[in-house]
């Protein structure tokens, strides 16, 4: 692909553990996490990664940003290798992450100071900070908020913070680990505008999630399974319409799918690729 | 329940003392400590008090918000104030049975209640008019020079601010544990106090397992957003010594150097 930002070639991360056995050796345990992903990631592209618990969706994520480094395979972002030491807080401050947990990954007690967090430790000047700091703040729709402490926030008002302090680092990609998985329905569909407006401003968005309504957003889906890599890839379409295979992953297709299913069971034409509950509802409206 | 304790509070206001400079304000008050300690006539602890009168009207924080933070003292007034009332010798004023007070032991007991209530307000000031996170860039400010020495500056004053952030977080996850363990038929309440402190054990141990967690996930967030130390960071309010500021430091040390002249002339 030629306007791909993101380049994964055959990655494979394994997890070293040292383990003391009862006569006081050491064994080095290895646990493998990914094995043998490769992925082409466009620019401007909006990827939804979905997969059981354990199938790697946070070591994956991990690796692009290089909190963790490869142990075989390569992985390229904007056409710098992540081996590459001195470039790694350049990679940073392009693949920003916002995590799953709202509260353990603001550092202020102040919500612009921790929006500020990113492009102090880039050394951007002060005005430059100040201006960041505001136009995040507003995008997220926090701005009035900006003085206030975090812990009295909502959860998913903490998060849409998370989401301005990754923003204020200028990055070109967002990658979101499970970004609702502890909010509530308002937050959560609070958090999913903001990652919808983001991508239509042109950053390329990965969202790692548990939520199939989610990755039906996405223009690309991409199912891991565990110990195996990538089991499907392509449009929420093309993925969600394969419920036989999702279901042996342990995963529950769209609502729509699974009702799409269901009455094609009892003998209703229901075209396969209706994934959004809203395309079912139109279809089934027409039909009459 | 739990987290309505504040700690360390910020009174938001906008004043002349809110938007000093944290670094005078810090110098200030430890100085305005030593001071309390200067002093050794009710002339002085007077003027002492005029000063900090003058101060915190100038703040805009009202004295109720000032008062509240003292009543958990409370108890410490109280206990120093009568240890010294009965425990110092000297010519004696009054008898009852076993008490006895002397002229030496009202003065001293005065003088030592007076001398921690200052003590109080006036750090306690700085804390309510400063943000928790300038405090902590004004001492990593102030410690600068020790970094010269390979004293980790930076790393203490990112400590302070992480502290103060999670402090809520904790106590919160503190209240959640306790809830849960009760729901598990735990007592807390009752027993004596060696049964009560066994009692604690399924509160700390999940609570360090919670801490370890956090720190974890922290780390990690922290280094996703290219956080490598403190060189080469640059701040969203830098700090700089305004006309305001300069005017402060020479009111401060006047008034250090009045509090020495009263102390030897009189
Ligand atoms: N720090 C670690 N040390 C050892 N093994 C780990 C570590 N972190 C994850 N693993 C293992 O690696 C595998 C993949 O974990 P990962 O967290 O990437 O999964 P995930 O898809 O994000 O799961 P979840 O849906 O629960 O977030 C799991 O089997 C997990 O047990
Ligand atoms: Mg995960």
């Amino acid at each position: 692909m030629e306007n791909s930002i993101i380049k994964i070639e055959n990655l494979i991360y394994e997890y070293v553990k040292q383990e003391v056995l009862d006569d006081g050796s050491t064994v080095e345990k290895v646990k493998r996490a990914l094995n043998g992903i490769s992925l082409d990631i466009e620019k401007g592209s909006f990827l939804a990664v979905v997969g059981q618990n354990g199938s790697g969706k946070s070591t994956l994520a991990k690796n692009i940003n290089g909190l963790l480094l490869p142990t075989r395979g390569k992985i390229t972002v904007k056409g710098v290798e992540l081996a590459d030491d001195e470039r790694i807080w350049d990679i940073r401050q392009n693949v920003a992450m916002v995590f799953q947990n709202p509260d353990n990954q603001l550092v202020a007690s102040i919500v612009e100071d921790d929006v500020a967090f990113g492009p102090e430790n880039l050394g951007v000047p002060s005005e430059v900070i100040r201006q960041r700091v505001d136009d995040a703040l507003k995008l997220v729709g926090m701005y009035e908020m900006r003085n206030k402490a975090p812990h009295l926030l909502s959860g998913g008002q903490k998060q849409r913070i998370a989401i301005a302090g990754a923003l204020a680092m200028d990055p070109d990609i967002i990658v979101f680990d499970e970004p609702t998985a502890m909010l509530d329905p308002k937050g959560r569909k609070e958090v999913m505008a903001i990652i919808n407006k983001l991508h239509e401003e042109g950053k390329t968005i990965i969202l790692i999630t548990h939520f199939m309504e989610e990755a039906v957003q996405a223009d690309r889906v991409v199912i891991l399974k565990k110990g195996s890599g990538i089991l499907l890839d392509g449009s929420p379409k093309e993925v969600f319409c394969q419920s036989e295979t999702l279901r042996d992953v342990d995963l529950t297709p769209p609502l729509a799918v699974e009702l799409g299913d269901r009455l094609r069971a009892r003998g209703m034409d229901i075209p396969q690729d209706i994934t959004r509950i809203e395309e079912l509802v139109e279809y089934l409206c027409q039909l009459k | 329940m739990i987290r309505d304790i504040t700690l360390g509070q910020y009174y938001n206001a906008d004043s002349v003392i809110h938007r000093l400079d944290p670094r005078i304000k810090i110098i200030a008050s430890l100085l305005y400590i030593v001071e309390l300690f200067v002093v050794d006539s009710f002339i002085g602890f007077f003027y002492a008090t005029a000063a900090l009168g003058l101060v915190i009207a100038l703040s805009k924080v009202p004295l109720s918000f000032i008062f509240r933070g003292m009543k958990a003292l409370l108890i410490i007034l109280i206990f120093t104030f009568v240890i010294n009332l009965f425990m110092i010798d000297g010519t004696i004023i009054f008898k009852l049975w076993i008490f006895t007070i002397s002229k030496e032991g009202l003065y001293a007991a005065l003088f030592m209640t007076f001398r921690l209530v200052l003590l109080i307000t006036g750090t306690s000031l700085l804390t309510l008019t400063t943000k928790p996170i300038s405090l902590t860039d004004g001492l990593e400010r102030l410690l600068y020079p020790l970094s010269k020495l390979k004293v980790p500056t930076h790393e203490i004053a990112m400590m302070m601010t992480i502290a103060l952030r999670f402090i809520p977080t904790l106590l919160e996850e503190t209240d959640k544990i306790i809830k849960a363990q009760q729901a598990r038929g735990a007592d807390f309440e009752s027993g004596n106090l060696i049964n009560r402190a066994k009692n604690l054990i399924p509160i700390i141990v999940p609570l360090f397992v919670s801490a370890f967690r956090i720190a974890h996930d922290l780390a990690m967030a922290m280094e996703a957003r290219c956080y490598k130390g403190g060189e080469g960071r640059t701040r969203l309010h830098p700090m700089k010594y305004g006309k305001r500021d300069l005017v402060a430091y020479v009111l401060v040390f006047a008034f250090l150097a009045s509090i020495i002249l009263l102390r030897i002339f009189i």
